[in-house]
């Protein structure tokens, strides 16, 4: 059995052994938000809240990251190489993640690691070091729509072990060989506990308002959903800043420079966006996104339609709605979707 | 008239105008998919004009779509614009990004628009809102199983509060009366926070303002005055300003933007409302907005003749601050 329990009072204790080995971290609230944050050993974590409003993806892929290190000299020996940054020094373990954000890190190692020629070592070296201790959603936002993305608030895909809150009780779930390992000492969970569980899943679920249809877009032609008439209209109000791809978890378009300061040299990867004229700029002044049309077009078909295409049905949005309260012109991702499944 | 009556009278303005072939387009706000989340709406036939609607949380400053339409599409459009809106579109005409003719101006006098960060603060981080309604002074906030009445004057926005100027300075069109011109707020008592400070204590305000910022450009890109082609950020030959979230990357961003809407920012607060980490990114523009009052007697878009402080030399223009 991988089902086991573990009683509130004992979780940090519990999260405190976890930590001996392990740097831990979890939503807590900080001056109104909700924002990830380092738990202290023998504190206890947040139970109740919705999400955090930025996504945790700079535990994996850090806005702005150091990749390497060089001495900016033309001649000596180690003139211009480059000496990869040191990787993470300590395991890791990030408690209670929603579900939607566990999801996402799976969808992403699909894109950081695919094959021997992509794959990308500081991403992969995060990944490896942290443990995933994600948390069920017992009361879902009026934004979320995970279930409609191959997602749910009870969803265990991504996490190592998924908690889910019964009250005074979690019920821990050991989902992959880690997270088991994570929870093996704890007692095992009963017949009325499991059903416990299952009960607050459907009632989440239920919670779900809204449901986005996915149904038709894969069953068109990519040329006919790229022409389709609506994104004449969707782009209108569009900004064009970063908002929406820096709050989502699976937006992971970067940029990487070169910067140098007398004899020091680094090489840096921020985040960047498809919202920005910039991002697609060639050297040559064209720039193959060059309208704002293109540019917003390309957010969504790349979600909806070229991950699905490319990685066998994975959707590139989990659902957790951060875009749509974030937008500073309220663009909805729901809305877009439905049109392109119209 | 409340807000349903100037929303019902925005629709039938902007019908009108569509349909006698005025104007080809009509910039105004309609209903958003959340509470609090009214959102810039392009209405181009007298039936999507009836989607128009008007209410405290018209926050986005739509004189920024003016400059921002794609090319072939430089018809004349009409606007909905408060006070502040209306002083942009006076700025934009005469920094020559639009001219007078192409922009029919539908003018409404402002309530002083709502700042939702504050609306949920004061209900508590954790509830979720479901419904928001105007009731005259009050506003009406539910939740599931719950109601609670704020004052208006409560959660204003921190620029709507100090406004000098909350009627259309220029209109084609007026939707309702105009109102007092201001709030009550006094501008120079909140204008400049920092003032005070020594420099070192300057900039540690200045960092703990700013660190929650992402360099997610809403700010800028909610900003009517921000129309360059390139914004400075974005030039890569050379590039003038560094990538990444190191504090003085930030700084760089955030010193140069206020310094480039310097006699031009009219306080609209569109960048604070646009702003997604909810940073009072105004403390430095109304510093500055603040000192080119005391030291040019210039106020921005006001009126359509004066010419701006930094578009013209005078001999005897203040230099105390060469150093
Ligand atoms: S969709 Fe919204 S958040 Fe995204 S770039 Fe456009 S305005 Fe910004
Ligand atoms: S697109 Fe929006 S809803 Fe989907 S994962 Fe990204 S932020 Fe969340
Ligand atoms: S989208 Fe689903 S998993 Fe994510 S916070 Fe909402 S209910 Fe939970
Ligand atoms: S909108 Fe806010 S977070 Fe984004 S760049 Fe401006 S100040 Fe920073
Ligand atoms: S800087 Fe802010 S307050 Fe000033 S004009 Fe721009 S958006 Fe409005």
């Amino acid at each position: 059995m991988s089902d086991k329990i573990l009683n509130k009072d004992q979780a940090a204790s519990f999260l405190a052994e976890l930590g001996r080995e392990r740097d831990l971290f979890a939503p807590a609230v900080s001056q109104g938000k909700v924002v990830w944050a380092p738990l202290e050993p023998g504190q206890e974590p947040l139970w109740r809240f919705s999400n955090t409003a930025l996504s945790p993806k700079e535990f994996f892929f850090p806005q702005t990251e150091c990749l390497m290190r060089f001495k900016n000299r033309q001649d000596g020996e180690e003139g211009m190489i480059m000496h990869p940054e040191p990787e993470l020094a300590r395991e890791r373990a990030l408690v209670n993640m929603r579900p939607c954000d566990a999801k996402a890190f799976g969808v992403l190692d699909l894109i950081f690691c695919q094959d021997q020629m992509t794959d990308d070592p500081y991403w992969r070296d995060k990944r490896e070091k942290s443990l995933i201790v994600a948390l069920a959603c017992n009361d879902p936002c009026p934004t979320c729509f995970c279930t409609s993305m191959n997602c749910g608030p009870h969803a265990e895909a991504g996490a190592d072990v998924l908690l889910v809150d019964l009250g005074e009780r979690l019920l821990a779930k050991g989902v992959s060989d880690k997270g088991r390992e994570a929870i093996a000492a704890l007692p095992e969970a009963d017949e009325a506990d499991l059903a416990a569980a299952e009960g607050a899943k459907q009632k989440a679920e239920a919670a779900i308002t809204t449901q986005v249809a996915m149904d038709n877009i894969g069953g068109r032609e990519v040329m006919e959903l790229y022409e389709a008439k609506h994104w004449d209209r969707v782009h209108e109000s569009c900004l064009n800043c970063g908002t929406c791809t820096f709050f989502c978890p699976t937006c992971h378009c970067f940029d990487i420079q070169d910067e140098t300061q007398g004899e020091q040299g680094r090489r840096v990867r921020n985040w960047d966006y498809c919202m920005s004229w910039l991002f697609t700029q060639h050297g040559s002044g064209h720039n193959p996104r060059g309208a704002k049309k293109d540019r917003v077009r390309q957010r969504f078909m790349h979600k909806f339609s070229y991950i699905p295409l490319k990685r066998g049905g994975e959707i590139g949005c989990v659902g957790c709605g951060r875009c749509v309260q974030q937008c500073p012109v309220n663009i909805d991702v729901r809305e877009v979707v439905r049109d392109m499944n119209a | 008239m409340d807000n349903k009556d100037i929303a019902q009278a925005i629709r039938e303005a902007a019908s009108r105008l569509l349909a006698e072939g005025a104007v080809d387009c009509v910039i105004g706000y309609e209903a958003g998919t959340l509470p609090m989340r009214e959102r810039p709406f392009f209405a181009y036939t007298p039936e999507e004009a009836q989607r128009l609607t008007w209410t405290g949380f018209c926050c986005n400053n739509l004189a920024n779509f003016l400059v921002r339409r794609p090319q072939g599409e430089a018809g004349k459009v009409a606007v909905v614009a408060q006070g502040c809106v209306s002083r942009s579109i006076v700025g934009l005409i005469k920094e020559h990004q639009i001219t007078r003719e192409q922009v029919h101006v539908i003018g409404v006098a402002s309530p002083g628009m709502l700042d939702r960060d504050k609306v949920q603060a004061l209900v508590g981080p954790e509830k979720v809102i479901t419904a928001v309604s105007e009731e005259g002074e009050d506003l009406l906030v539910e939740g599931p199983g719950w109601q609670e009445r704020l004052p208006r004057k409560k959660v204003m926005r921190d620029n709507c509060y100090t406004c000098v100027q909350r009627n259309p300075v220029i209109h084609d069109d007026m939707i309702g009366e105009e109102s007092e011109p201001t709030h009550g707020g006094q501008i120079d008592k909140v204008a400049a926070p920092w003032e005070k400070l020594d420099t070192a204590g300057r900039l540690a305000a200045f960092a703990e303002n700013y660190q929650d910022c992402i360099r997610c450009y809403a700010c800028r890109d909610a900003c009517p005055l921000c129309y360059c082609h390139v914004c400075f950020v974005d030039e890569s030959q050379p590039q003038w300003c560094g990538k990444t979230q190191d504090g003085s990357d930030v700084l760089t961003y955030h010193l140069l933007r206020a310094f480039h809407c310097a006699g031009r920012c009219t306080d609209c607060g569109a960048c604070e409302s646009a702003c997604p980490q909810g940073i009072k990114v105004r403390r430095l523009t109304s510093k500055i907005e603040k000192d080119v009052r005391e030291l040019y007697g210039y106020a921005p878009g006001l009126d359509e003749k004066s010419v701006p402080p930094l578009s013209a030399h005078k001999p005897d223009d203040p230099q105390g601050f060469i150093k």
